[in-house]
């Protein structure tokens, strides 16, 4: 039987020629991944081994992100404590306040992930390397602390379904329109510890941020990884950003697939997950019909792992150009590396956001899960282009967070209404 | 080894945001975590569960984010194990990493109501609900994974 993708990887890190779907494998960590949440857990996990050396000091990524600059006095001590392991450890990739990023912008910017690798991060986004065609997967903390002290974690090998993408996506059509599609035509366990895999020639007309948009966002069908084929742009990328050696896996012809799915992309209209499920996906024009009135919004947050790369802040700039922040609404843009940052600080982008009344943070990811830099009230309503919609998540539980693309959050900002950059 | 205690019953979906929410989440401590335990979902579980107690829900618990916190605060608040037609697999590692017994049972997630009084052999996989009077075989670990639910957790599994 032929192999997908990811089982080619993970056969290879295995020290197999071949794995199925179910079998249970022990692979090789090229990186594992932990930021100021997860790691202090798995510091303490690592404590109670016997062992308690790294296996390799140069593989393990320790990314100060979510609460920090730290937000309180709590999510300071959890800082102190990463940064004594780092020292103590000599980690290499240790990345703290005027450094770091959030974890999955800035890991592939730093060229610490490649093709053929794999990688484990204790945070469910870890997916979001795929798109270079690396096999990632989110773990929680006790698998990093394994993972830290062996260079090993164990895996289930994932069934795999196929998403084949056509065609050429309309202006406005992002990668973050796409993956919502998906997701709310597959719904949040659609691809419950199962692979996705996209191909098809409509991935030639996405750039690498629409891709790390898209293999970000499996996790919310349930996904174990998603996985891109690596062609010259993803090469491209990886030569501009790494030195290191990549290695390029391909599906058998005959590789096994649970599902089939062909998505022309050319007739996606700009998506919105509505609360409180990312799968709760509907088009802006099913939304105009559905609510003619309007939605009227009180914040609008354009960042995060998914959303917060230079090609995004591209977007909502050109949208906010001589335009104004709606009154009384509250427009926060993130930055997600300070490589970002200060690229679009040289394009001009800062100035334009700062203009139309926008809110320029330091990379965080703050307020995507309800930390600090934009927590909302009770009823208070926000189009973001994080990931999550959850009950709760950017605050108080009377809240909703309506999931969009950097283009619909900027038109939205402008408008005080959930609306597509056409209707400007 | 066998559990006993009352069921808390929940639907699809229950995401580790609402088992604990991340504004909590600048503690690691289980026995703090423990009183945010499943705050934005049922404001009363945490006032009313005994040790012992069971989850009970139906399909996808445990999904978002990998926070192990939302395992840990379930096991700290005593509760002995954690039914679901599907669990997210993230979830559902970090559960066994932890020593957290947790069992899929379809049929078993679909009967079982809030409020039932139950009991569970996790040596034969058997789920008793003692008020309906009915019972569930629950899915089998491999042996792998029964393992590391023998050492208690991942960690105490490596190190023999």
């Amino acid at each position: 039987m032929g192999m997908t993708m990811t089982q080619k990887i993970l056969a290879a890190a295995a020290g197999l020629d071949a794995v199925e779907p179910g079998q249970l494998i022990e692979a090789q960590l090229d990186l594992v991944l932990g930021n100021d949440i997860t790691s202090p857990v798995a510091i303490h996990e690592m404590d109670r081994l016997s062992d308690k050396k790294v296996f390799d000091k140069d593989k393990i990524a320790l990314v100060m992100d979510h609460f920090i600059p730290n937000k309180d006095i709590k999510s300071a001590e959890h800082c102190k404590c990463v940064r004594e392991f780092a020292c103590k450890h000599e980690i290499t990739n240790y990345f703290d306040v005027g450094q770091m990023g959030i974890e999955h912008a800035l890991l592939p910017e730093q060229g610490l992930t490649v093709a053929g690798d794999v990688i484990i991060g204790a945070d469910s986004h870890t997916c979001t390397y795929g798109a270079l065609g690396a096999f990632s997967t989110g773990v929680g903390s006790t698998d990093m602390a394994a993972g830290m002290a062996t260079g090993k974690a164990w895996f289930k090998v994932p069934a795999a379904l196929k998403f084949n993408l056509t065609g050429k996506p309309a202006k406005w059509i992002s990668g973050k329109d796409i993956i919502l599609h998906i997701i709310g035509m597959i719904g949040v366990d659609g691809a419950l510890y199962k692979s996705m895999e996209f191909v098809g020639d409509g991935i030639s007309y996405l750039s690498m941020d629409d891709r790390f948009t898209i293999a970000n966002m499996a996790i919310e069908a349930g996904g174990k990884n998603g996985i891109f084929p690596v062609d010259d742009r993803a090469v491209a990328y990886m030569k501009e950003h790494s030195g290191r050696a990549y290695r390029i896996f391909e599906a058998d012809a005959d590789a096994e697939y649970e599902e089939e799915y062909t998505i022309d992309l050319s007739t996606l209209r700009p998506t919105v997950s509505f609360p409180h499920l990312p799968e709760n996906a509907k088009t802006i024009d099913e939304i105009h019909q559905e609510i003619p009135e309007g939605l009227a919004i009180d914040q609008v947050v354009i960042g995060s792992c998914t959303n917060g790369r230079i090609s995004d802040l591209r977007i909502a700039a050109d949208i906010l150009k001589g335009r104004r922040v709606k009154k009384n609404l509250r427009c926060i843009v993130i930055p997600a590396t300070q490589a970002i940052y200060l690229q679009a600080m040289e394009e001009g982008l800062l100035k334009i956001f700062i203009e139309a009344g926008a809110a320029v943070s330091t990379p965080t990811c703050g307020p995507c899960l309800g930390g600090y830099m934009g927590v909302l009230a009770d009823k208070e309503r926000c189009v973001s282009t994080t990931n999550r919609n959850f009950v709760g998540r950017m605050g108080h539980t009377g809240s909703e967070v309506y999931l969009a693309s950097p283009a619909v959050a900027a038109a939205s900002a402008v408008t005080g209404m959930i609306s597509s950059p056409e209707e400007l | 080894m066998k559990a006993q205690g009352r069921v808390f019953k929940y639907g699809d979906n229950v995401d580790t945001d609402v088992i604990i929410p991340a504004r909590y989440l600048n503690s690691s401590d289980p026995a703090e975590l423990a009183t945010h335990c499943m705050e934005d979902i049922d404001k009363e579980f945490i006032h009313q569960v005994k040790k012992g107690d069971m989850i009970v829900a139906n399909k996808n618990f445990g999904c978002g984010s990998s926070r192990e916190h939302a395992p840990i605060a379930i096991k700290a608040a005593g509760v002995s194990c954690v039914i679901a037609e599907t669990f997210a697999r993230i979830f559902y590692r970090n559960a066994i990493n932890i020593g957290l017994p947790i069992i899929e049972c379809p049929q078993a997630a679909q009967d079982i109501e809030d409020g039932d009084e139950m009991e569970i052999d996790f040596d034969s996989g058997m789920i008793y609900d003692r008020t309906k009077g009915t019972e569930y075989r629950g899915q089998a670990f491999p042996e792998f994974m029964q393992k590391i639910i023998r050492a208690e957790g991942l960690i105490n599994y490596i190190n023999g």
